[in-house]
């Protein structure tokens, strides 16, 4: 990789040849139709990490991990997973309608509060634990109940985190005319 | 101590599900969400481990590995927003394989990891 290029940020827009680097893979060879281009955009490859977005990363992982740990001592079971889980989901949801469609954030604002915090905050390998559990207590109907539950919960979540964001910045735009 | 090594897990599985998910997602084309469901399914059976040792009576690193480092590898916000995003945008079929897909994949590995952990200290 060219000097110039290690500034690149996770943020920066890419190249078709960075997407694209020592495979041979035209543009029309990407799943143009049934992928959204700004999802492709987003989750494009880079060379390398910059130190700064791991070192926020790895706190946001802390806190977040933190905050979940906390919510299961409060509420001990798999219903502080659920709930863990849909609020992150909601909030995921109205982060990337902000950052996505409203402004232009800091370029350390999704690697810390997407990546970091919510991620490190949501989790599935303790929701597919509590269900394994649910089974090893002989309640296999709350197990697959709690299964489609927090999936159709969180998705839902998510759309709602997006739509609460895009209604509230209209009410504020009206607000300022 | 227990938050010190809740924090540490965590901030060791969200970095690993970053390189991971970056690993993953640039070897492939397509913008399916393979690195999300490989740190799902990964987390899981290493969870699904961690339960069994804990079940079978062996010492497990419960706050470190199982609170922090496993619930921060694996993710559902992550996992959310891109099955929404693969649904919005018109990619419904990779929306249900990705929802259907995971939740097998992580029951799956995470069943793996019980049964490992019977076959080591069973």
């Amino acid at each position: 990789m060219a000097p110039a290029a290690t500034s690149v940020d996770i943020s920066a827009s890419t190249t078709l040849a960075e997407v694209t680097r020592g495979r041979g893979v035209s543009e029309g060879g990407i799943m143009r139709s049934a992928f959204p281009a700004e999802l492709r955009g987003v989750r494009t490859p880079r060379a390398r990490a910059p130190w700064d977005v791991l070192a926020v990363v790895a706190v946001g992982g802390a806190i977040g991990s933190l905050l979940r740990y906390g919510a299961a001592l409060a509420w001990p079971g798999p219903w502080s997973t659920l709930l863990v889980n849909v609020v992150g989901c909601l909030a995921v949801g109205a982060l990337m309608h902000v950052i996505t469609e409203l402004v232009t954030t800091h370029r350390l604002v999704r690697p810390f509060v997407g990546v970091g915090v919510l991620g490190g905050f949501t989790t599935f390998s303790t929701y597919v634990a509590d269900a394994v559990h649910l089974v090893f207590d002989h309640r296999p109907a709350l197990a697959l109940a709690y299964l489609v539950g927090t999936v159709v919960a969180c998705l839902a979540a998510v759309v709602a985190g997006m739509v609460a964001a895009r209604v509230a910045s209209r009410a504020f735009r009206r607000g300022e005319r | 101590m227990t938050f010190a090594l809740v924090a540490l897990g965590g901030a060791m599985g969200a970095c690993l599900r970053f390189l991971t998910d970056r690993w993953v997602q640039a070897r492939h084309d397509t913008g399916f969400p393979w690195g999300t469901l490989v740190v799902n399914a990964v987390g899981s059976l290493l969870l699904g481990l961690l339960t069994g040792a804990t079940l079978f009576g062996a010492p497990a690193p419960t706050a470190l590995v199982g609170v922090g480092f496993c619930g921060a590898l694996t993710t559902f916000s992550t996992f959310g927003y891109e099955s929404v995003r693969l649904l919005t945008d018109g990619a419904r079929l990779f929306a249900v394989l990705n929802v259907v897909g995971s939740v097998l994949a992580g029951l799956g590995s995470g069943a793996v990891g019980v049964v490992l952990a019977a076959a080591i200290w069973g």
